[in-house]
């Protein structure tokens, strides 16, 4: 399988290593050297003193900060944070709460010519799970040639038989993919997931690039960052092409389940930065035309394009969940009839399952007749019999996950759990094999985070976002989560996790990645 | 325009405008009781009067004095007409409509609403209350330029029209009438105390400068009455609002009900003077000033807002 190592460019172009002045000089410096990222990966540091050559004119202008200017940094990213209400919801105690979004002001940094690698490798997946969607509700030639198994389909939770025989424009179900990347100690860099049902989060990419600017303007001027602001013109240009009605400016919704989402600050960002109408779904009614309409100040209006935030389940009582008031009646009959577009396609989620996720690697050899670029993290599949064979005797190293999310097994991680737990869990694999997948631990990679005021190796993973219709187009880096807890590999927000501005940065010198400072 | 968004963005404008109201009340209103001499009746119950909130007010506080009414007024959440409680709606409903108003004017209004919050206390006290009443009129002020200046004047903007000078015209002559209860209360007196309070009425509604500026009369009771009833160029005067709200109007689709609700009360602002009337129907006029504002809001929710039962 191909090694993602970094590739770096020979073109020299030495200007980009220009020292970067800071602010004020003081004492207590933040020294390099007392920083050990140990057995990790660490994305800015090779080794205790020795910065990644994209990260050098950051960890160059972060030496010469003071602890003190460093946490009036900090200080003045979470003030911007609240002024901008930058939050997500947490809802408890019948309360809708706001919380502030957690975020590290240290950005983690990904050359530019290793990122063109990942680039390519996210948009060659999307084409390949795209492919694979339309082939399971359209001929299931994948399942004829037995590349994929008619068993698994069988078993899947998120195969929706009402969309079998729909074919949507370009062939395209998954319009915006959130794939979830993770490094592992020797540097390769792993799909860990693909998340094609509502995937969230890249307002949060955006914002805290927004944040970054206001605390760190010197850093933006000196070096090549690649902007990522593009996001919102491109998802635009996205749902617009895949329009019922060949306007030149077709009506796009974004259709949120309501304030009280965790990600409703994220629904209503992205209609905002498209110029798209924030609906929810009283708003809309179709119409005895099988056409899509919003309840205006005008009366009704058609609508061409819905970008649902909505589960597949939620988005019709007439066809899933009758006691949903989320979705729309109607909502699944327009949508066959081609009278709307719906982004994420009802059904995508298909793909977005963690032993059909086993399978992409095929996928991309058997549609597109090419290696996979990003590799997936080695998946035992335990309904094959080698292979439980296998877990069997390696439950001590492995993490074992329910394959389907409703099992409600819970997962064993392997490492962590008594011999007693290993030993319950051997029972229920034997019983149940094709309801488990398992998969080696991972040594996520860390960046350097600032805690209790000193900067401190923490995990992480990155979630980069790819939008597919007429043309593909992923975004410059995505929003690295991190584990803010020392030794924990939960990123997630609700849990203890926040986030960070993630760097593409070009002009690097050399290959050298750990070279030395200058 | 969503039904739906139209009626968060008229409330949005009425919880504004109702928050910077209240807060210039206060102001004033504190500044007059340090005119009065002592022995004389006006307390801060009137405030509690002019907002209309009598109710609220007893199931909470004893006794109508200073801190209690002035807490009531601005920091009570339990309050839904406090000035805290009017931030915290605009800014829910700027929230929930953040596709549609400037970006800038989410992180205003939410920079608005956690200072009013942090320092409520601050309010409540005399001495840094100057302070905070400034901070809120400047940051409900700043929220009206942010609209005007980077919102296209399109329908969303007419109903920030709306919500503001219904609001506007409601408290003009919420303030008007506490003033014409106490011209019938003190009947017979006259100058200095009276004088004070009239010109307290006009500072409430910062109205003192363009009356001086634009009637050549003493500050007495029926000019300052004629002058917040029918003058057609301040701002908060009732007839000002009226045909802003006509304006408004005129540019919104099917507007038929609204603009007969509104030019019924064109009609009785110019067709009534003040002078011409006793004392007691002057205040019968207002209250049914008031009710007609009441039916204009109902002709508006019901053309323009999502029917209760669309909403369920």
């Amino acid at each position: 399988m191909a090694h993602a190592a970094p590739v770096f460019h020979g073109s020299g172009r030495s200007e980009a290593t220009q020292s970067i002045t800071p602010i004020r000089r003081q004492q207590m410096r933040i020294d390099w050297n007392q920083y050990d990222p140990g057995s990790h990966f660490d994305e800015l540091i090779a080794t205790a003193g020795q910065p990644r050559a994209a990260a050098r004119g950051l960890t160059r202008y972060l030496r010469a900060l003071s602890d003190k200017d460093l946490a009036a940094r900090k200080a003045a990213a979470e003030l911007a944070i609240v002024e901008m209400g930058i939050s997500f919801t947490v809802y408890s105690e019948g309360q809708n709460i706001d919380r502030a979004w957690p975020f590290d002001i240290i950005p983690r940094v990904i050359p530019a010519a290793e990122w063109a690698h990942i680039e390519r490798g996210l948009a060659q997946r999307l084409t390949a799970l795209n492919h694979f969607i339309d082939d399971i509700y359209g001929e299931q030639k994948i399942i004829k040639d037995r590349v994929f198994p008619a068993e698994v389909l069988a078993q899947s939770v998120n195969f929706r038989p009402q969309c079998v025989g729909v074919r949507p424009a370009y062939g395209v179900w998954a319009h915006i993919c959130g794939s979830d990347l993770v490094r592992d100690a020797d540097g390769t860099v792993y799909v860990l997931e693909d998340n094609l049902r509502v995937p969230s989060g890249v307002s949060y990419m955006l914002e805290n690039r927004v944040v970054m600017k206001r605390v760190f303007p010197e850093l933006f001027e000196n070096q090549a960052i690649a902007p990522v602001d593009a996001y919102p013109t491109q998802l635009f240009d996205t749902l617009a092409a895949i329009s019922p009605r060949p306007l030149d400016y077709p009506q796009v919704a974004v259709l949120t389940p309501g304030i009280y989402n965790s990600a409703y600050f994220e629904h209503a960002f992205l209609a905002q930065r498209m110029g798209a109408e924030l609906v929810e779904g009283s708003d809309l009614t179709v119409g005895d035309d099988d056409c899509v309409y919003m309840r205006t100040i005008e009366g009704l209006e058609r609508v061409d394009v819905i970008y649902r935030r909505v589960d597949d389940l939620f988005l019709d009582p007439e066809v899933f969940r009758a006691d949903s008031t989320l979705g729309v009646p109607g909502l699944m009959r327009a949508w066959q009839a081609g009278k709307v577009a719906l982004a994420n396609a009802p059904g995508a989620g298909v793909a977005d399952d963690k032993v059909v996720y086993a399978y992409v690697p095929d996928m991309i050899r058997y549609y597109l007749g090419e290696d996979p670029i990003i590799p997936n993290v080695p998946t035992y599949l335990c309904h094959e019999p080698k292979s439980l064979e296998h877990v069997l005797s390696h439950l001590d190293q492995l993490v074992v996950k329910p394959a389907n999310e409703s099992g409600g097994y819970g997962l064993l991680i392997g490492p962590q759990a008594s011999r007693k737990e290993r030993a319950e869990f051997a029972a229920r694999l034997k019983a149940d094999p094709r309801n488990y997948i398992a998969q080696p631990t991972l040594d996520l990679s860390t960046v350097p985070t600032l805690c209790d005021g000193r900067l401190e190796p923490r995990h992480v993973d990155l979630r980069p976002f790819i939008l597919q219709a007429d043309r593909t187009h992923v975004t410059a880096g995505g929003l690295t989560r991190v584990a803010l807890r020392r030794g924990s590999l939960v990123v997630n927000s609700s849990q203890g996790g926040g986030s960070k501005d993630t760097w593409i940065v070009d002009g690097v010198i050399d290959g050298d990645a750990a070279g030395r400072e200058a | 325009m969503l039904s739906r968004v139209a009626e968060r963005v008229y409330w949005t404008a009425r919880y504004l405008e109702r928050a910077e109201n209240t807060a210039r009340l206060v102001g004033v209103y504190a500044n007059l009781l340090l005119d009065l001499p002592k022995g004389h009746t006006v307390g801060w119950h009137t405030l509690i009067g002019i907002t209309g909130s009598e109710e609220s007010f007893t199931v909470s506080y004893a006794q109508a004095d200073e801190r209690s009414v002035v807490r009531f007024l601005l920091t009570d959440t339990a309050n839904p007409s406090s000035v805290l409680s009017a931030l915290a709606g605009a800014r829910e409903n700027v929230r929930t409509t953040r596709d549609l108003f400037p970006a800038e004017a989410w992180e205003a209004v939410n920079e608005l609403h956690l200072d009013a919050r942090e320092h409520a206390t601050g309010g409540v006290n005399r001495s840094q209350r100057h302070d905070y009443l400034e901070q809120i009129t400047v940051g409900c002020q700043r929220l009206s330029g942010l609209f005007a200046g980077t919102m296209s004047h399109d329908a969303a903007y007419d109903f920030v029209r709306l919500g503001r000078n219904i609001e506007r015209a409601d408290m003009t002559t919420r303030i008007l009438d506490a003033g014409v209860a106490t011209l019938q209360e003190h009947n017979d007196s006259s100058g200095p105390l009276l004088s004070t309070l009239w010109i307290n009425v006009l500072r409430s509604l910062s109205a003192y400068q363009m009356y001086r500026r634009h009637v050549r009369a003493s500050v007495n009771g029926l000019d300052v009455a004629v002058f917040l009833l029918r003058d057609a160029q301040f701002p908060r005067a009732v007839r000002y609002c009226v045909d802003e709200l006509a304006a408004a109007l005129g540019r919104l689709p099917r507007a038929e009900a609204a603009l007969a609700a509104v030019a019924r009360i064109g009609r009785m602002v110019t067709e009534t003077d003040p002078k011409t009337i006793s004392r007691a129907q002057l205040h019968g006029f207002i209250d049914d000033l008031q009710l007609e504002l009441g039916h204009l809001h109902g002709a508006i929710a019901s053309t323009w807002f999502p029917a209760p039962a669309e909403v369920a």
